[in-house]
């Protein structure tokens, strides 16, 4: 549903295509269940509704087949469960078990406030690692391997996938599939912390073709900085978000927080909060708290210069 | 000087000087010491069901705050900490604090009232579960008071709760105040056991007791069994904590899932300690407005055990995104569907009882009849959340946020302000105004559906559980601002119900000791019941004692003013467990500060252990040890040294 991009009632890969129609059919049921217990307790009322009211007063009775209510109510619920369970052991065969022979493994790690991505390649050097942006090719079964270095985290693409739990010391899976290319909004589905509300991401679900363009074009490092600008901006990040930050082709490599070889490939920042442009981006770095209370990224204090120099050379990070 | 070990009770008929006895031997006396010392059921009921409702009011104006935070996009009302300590107090209070000891209290209040009895089996007992539990709750809501109360959510998974991700008091305060609650849990439900199965009235078979006590006696075999489970899981966080133990951390070869595993165990079976002895209410109280008996009585007893029982299989279906093998996916998903079953049948008997009976509308047939409808829209987004599929998508939503409301609120706070305006004649001697009581109703119905309804929808929109705002332009803007409209709503209804009760308690119509015209042996006593709650101990010959002559079906009749005296102390009628034959007289326990000595005790050592304060921590225990000392004395006067002589 284009309004809502978290909702479930809509699907764009086959695992969700298996549960969309369950759920709808859930629904109906249940709707039509609720309407007609409201209608018959309504009717149930105004049926026999004593006159008067002073309840004492009333004489006592009994009789009616009571019985029978009990009996048929559990014959006309046991029909649809019935269904419901055997669709629901159907759809648990085909979506719970991951594909054999994925076309594309990722080790996706949620970590407090955001995801980190790796890309398995067969060789180290067409492994690389991302953040926040999830691509793959349509038509593809996508194995994702998901593990916690802190915290449960949840991982949850509503139009592509359900949630699978990212464990500490447990090695979760889980799969898409995506049967047109678009947008897929994800979210982390497991409460983990302060800023659990803002911990979302993206699946990017592209042609095959424009998905290999993207993987050649993230695994170049880093270009060299040009203007001063950029050449005292790379100064800053290599003394500065180098603790925790990575740009290949730089000193930068630590690995406690996202991947900026591509910052600008990315559509947004902040773990999907906000947009990826240079005024959201001066915006976040410089008061990273008052945007993201309770991120795991610090002030660093930096005048409108140096915010100058830093902004200009992560704008060559395509 | 002895006094013989058995004699045969005199039977005798009800009277003034039989009455004015009794008062002199049951009576509490008067001032602090009475005060703290009671071992009344009828008193420990009443503070239960106040002190519920005060945390109740606490946990909606947490509710209330978050609903302002949460009723546009990107507000800052509230930081993210504030609001996870809001929402983890909120669930806290409302299922811990609230939802149980409110039926608790019911319980207490009611059951020897039911069950022609003059007191629960063990008062003291009694007393110790509510000064327990009042402990817990000023312990727990001390930590939330100085800015340290629970911030992981009731649930409270690890490893954020471990101390390297939540270094302050928070989990401590947490921990060590579910244990001790879990003492008052326990010793509360063993208590409940043994009244049910032996302080009957003679002749009340097990198959005449009133749903109510089935409820409240499934839920406590229920707790008896799980709370052990969370009481260790706390323990063990505790200890994980403070004393660096690996329970529950994986790099040190813990195991993560362990705690959910634990909790759950716990937690599921809990969802229904919270909502069998409530719908035990509504089994008992429509039927009164509707004039004739409860349709399927031995269905819906039956119904409401089989539900406890598949209720032990259902626990990991809080945890189908965790990982665990699809075929066990599958079981615990057929098991959650087949508790539909015993379910449907309470709710197939409430409606055919409204159908064949002469329903007289008054605001408590109001709130009864609205259950059926409410656990009926709870219980089918329940049965959603059964199918593996659908809940991988639903779970941790808003739409789980709606379900769970649906059962809580519609299978618990329904009925149990129905429950209030049935049973508060018997409790005060007045009637609550019907008038006031009819805007109480509609506003509480409007305001809830109006704030809960929606939630669904915000679900199925993808709105994340547990977020303490969310981004606009995701579709749900306009349905959370209906949320928090429809919240503001819910709350005055519930404020109209609580100036009801306020005015009603002096200024409401005298109700006399029958004015709905039950069937059940509470009508029967004076109201509010004497301390002694029967003059002479009745003797029981159907289900429905006060409507045998109307019903006219059986020949056998209820003795109620003649009966069994029981006047030579304190004393109660023990019955056998399944037919209620008379077994022995039983010497009650006099009043005792025990019990709130020993509530402040373990409060004493909680903090001490709490900031690591030996010296406190000793105090608590010898206060502790003091307390059950001078309880536990043995004394003659109980018969507890003389081995009586079999025959």
């Amino acid at each position: 549903m284009s309004g809502a991009p978290l909702s479930y009632l809509g699907s764009a890969g086959s695992k969700a295509h298996q549960v969309v129609p369950l759920t709808w059919f859930a629904l109906i049921v249940s709707t039509a269940t609720c309407l007609i217990f409201a209608a018959l307790i309504v009717a149930a009322v105004r049926r026999g509704r004593a006159e008067g009211d002073v309840v004492a007063a009333q004489a006592v009775i009994r009789g009616g087949n009571g019985l029978r209510w009990i009996f048929v109510s559990l014959i006309l619920a046991a029909v649809p469960i019935a269904v419901m369970l055997v669709w629901t052991m159907i759809a648990i065969a085909r979506t719970g078990v991951p594909p054999a022979h994925p076309a594309l493994v990722l080790d996706v790690t949620p970590q407090q406030f955001w995801w980190r991505i790796r890309y398995r390649g067969a060789l180290p050097s067409d492994t690389f690692t991302t953040a926040n942006e999830i691509h793959i090719p349509v038509g593809a079964k996508v194995l994702v391997r998901l593990n916690s270095p802190d915290v449960i985290h949840s991982f949850w693409v509503p139009s592509l996938s359900g949630k699978t739990d990212a464990i500490p010391g447990q090695n979760n899976v889980t799969w898409l599939e995506a049967s047109r290319p678009g947008r897929f909004r994800g979210q982390c589905a497991e409460f983990c912390g302060a800023e659990h509300a803002r911990m979302g991401f993206e699946v990017v679900a592209q042609s095959p073709a424009d998905f290999e363009a993207w993987r050649r074009g993230q695994l170049r490092s880093a270009p060299r900085p040009v203007t001063t600008e950029q050449v005292r901006g790379l100064a800053i990040v290599e003394y500065r978000c180098s603790l925790c930050h990575s740009v290949r082709g730089t000193i930068a490599g630590a690995g406690s927080a996202p991947d900026l070889t591509h910052l600008m490939s990315r559509a947004t920042i902040a773990a999907a909060q906000l947009p990826n442009n240079p005024g959201s981006l001066r915006g976040w770095i410089e008061d990273p708290q008052a945007r993201k209370p309770g991120t795991q990224m610090p002030n660093q204090h930096l005048d409108a210069a140096q915010l100058n120099d830093l902004t200009a050379y992560l704008g060559t990070l395509k | 000087m002895s006094r013989p070990a058995y004699r045969t009770p005199v039977i005798g008929d009800d009277g003034p000087e039989l009455r004015a006895r009794l008062q002199a031997i049951w009576e509490t006396k008067p001032g602090l010491l009475g005060f703290l010392g009671t071992v009344d059921h009828k008193e420990i009921g009443i503070r239960y069901i106040v002190t519920a409702f005060l945390l109740l009011a606490a946990g909606g104006v947490e509710a209330l705050v978050m609903r302002l935070q949460l009723a546009g996009p990107d507000r800052r009302l509230l930081t993210p900490e504030q609001y996870n300590q809001l929402f983890s107090t909120h669930g806290m209070t409302m299922i811990f604090l609230y939802a149980s000891p409110v039926l608790s209290g019911f319980s207490n209040y009611l059951w020897p009232l039911l069950l022609g009895a003059r007191d629960m089996a063990f008062p003291r007992l009694n007393a110790l579960s509510y000064w327990v539990y009042l402990a817990a709750a000023i312990f727990l809501y001390t930590g939330f008071l100085v800015g340290a109360g629970p911030n992981d959510g009731w649930f409270n998974y690890v490893p954020y709760a471990l101390a390297e991700y939540n270094p302050g008091l928070n989990q401590d305060y947490y921990a060590l105040g579910m244990i001790l609650l879990g003492i008052s849990t326990s010793v509360g439900a063993a208590n409940f056991i043994v009244t049910a199965f032996k302080m009957r009235a003679p002749g009340m078979s097990i198959n005449r007791i009133p749903i109510m006590v089935w409820g409240t006696l499934t839920a406590s075999v229920a707790n008896l069994a799980v709370v052990p489970a969370v009481s260790l899981a706390f323990f063990m966080l505790w200890l994980d904590r403070r004393f660096g133990t690996h329970f529950f951390d994986s790099a040190g070869g813990g195991q993560p899932l362990l705690w959910q595993h634990l909790f759950w165990l716990f937690g599921h079976p809990w969802v229904y300690a919270i909502v069998l002895p409530a719908m035990g209410m509504v089994s008992d109280g429509l039927p009164v407005f509707c004039r004739r008996p409860l349709v399927g009585y031995s269905l819906v007893a039956l119904g409401t055990v089989a539900t406890m029982i598949l209720g032990f299989g259902v626990w990991v279906h809080h945890m189908f995104a965790t990982g665990l093998p699809a075929l066990s996916l599958s079981f615990f998903s057929a098991a959650s569907f087949a508790i539909t079953f015993p379910s449907l049948i309470a709710l197939a008997s409430w409606l055919a009882t409204i159908w064949l009976g002469r329903p007289v509308v008054t605001t408590a047939f109001l709130f009864f009849a609205s259950t059926i409808l409410l656990f009926v829209i709870g219980g089918v987004s329940g049965l959603m959340t059964a199918s593996v599929p659908i809940d991988l998508q639903l779970t941790d939503t808003y739409f789980i946020v709606a379900h769970l409301h649906y059962t809580i609120v519609g299978i618990n706070l329904f009925p149990v302000v129905g429950a209030v305006y049935f049973w508060f004649p018997k409790m005060t001697g007045r009637l609550l105004n019907e008038r006031l009581g009819r805007w109480n109703f509609w506003t509480m119905f409007v305001g809830f559906n109006l704030a809960f309804l929606p939630m669904h929808i915000t679900g199925l929109l993808g709105m994340p559980r547990r977020v303490y705002t969310y981004p606009a332009h995701m579709g749900w803007d306009g349905l959370n601002l209906l949320i928090s409209i429809g919240s503001y709503i819910f709350a005055a209804g519930v404020l109209l119900f609580l100036i009801n009760v306020a005015r009603s308690r002096r200024g409401g119509a005298v109700a006399g000791p029958d004015p709905w015209g039950g069937p059940t042996l509470e009508w029967a006593t004076t109201s509010p019941p004497p301390p002694y709650n029967f003059a002479v101990i009745p003797t029981i010959a159907s289900r429905h004692p006060l409507w045998e002559a109307a019903l006219d079906e059986e020949e056998a009749r209820s003795s109620i003013h003649r009966g069994m005296l029981l006047d030579h102390g304190k004393e109660a009628l023990a019955t056998s467990p399944m037919d209620a034959e008379p077994e022995r007289i039983v010497e009650m326990p006099e009043d005792s500060v025990g019990p709130f000595a020993l509530a402040v005790g373990l409060l004493v050592l909680l903090f001490g252990l709490l900031h690591f304060q030996p010296w406190l921590s000793a105090a608590g225990g010898l206060i502790v040890a003091a307390a059950l000392l001078a309880w536990l004395w043995p004394r003659r006067k109980l018969l507890e040294r003389a081995e009586p002589a079999h025959g």
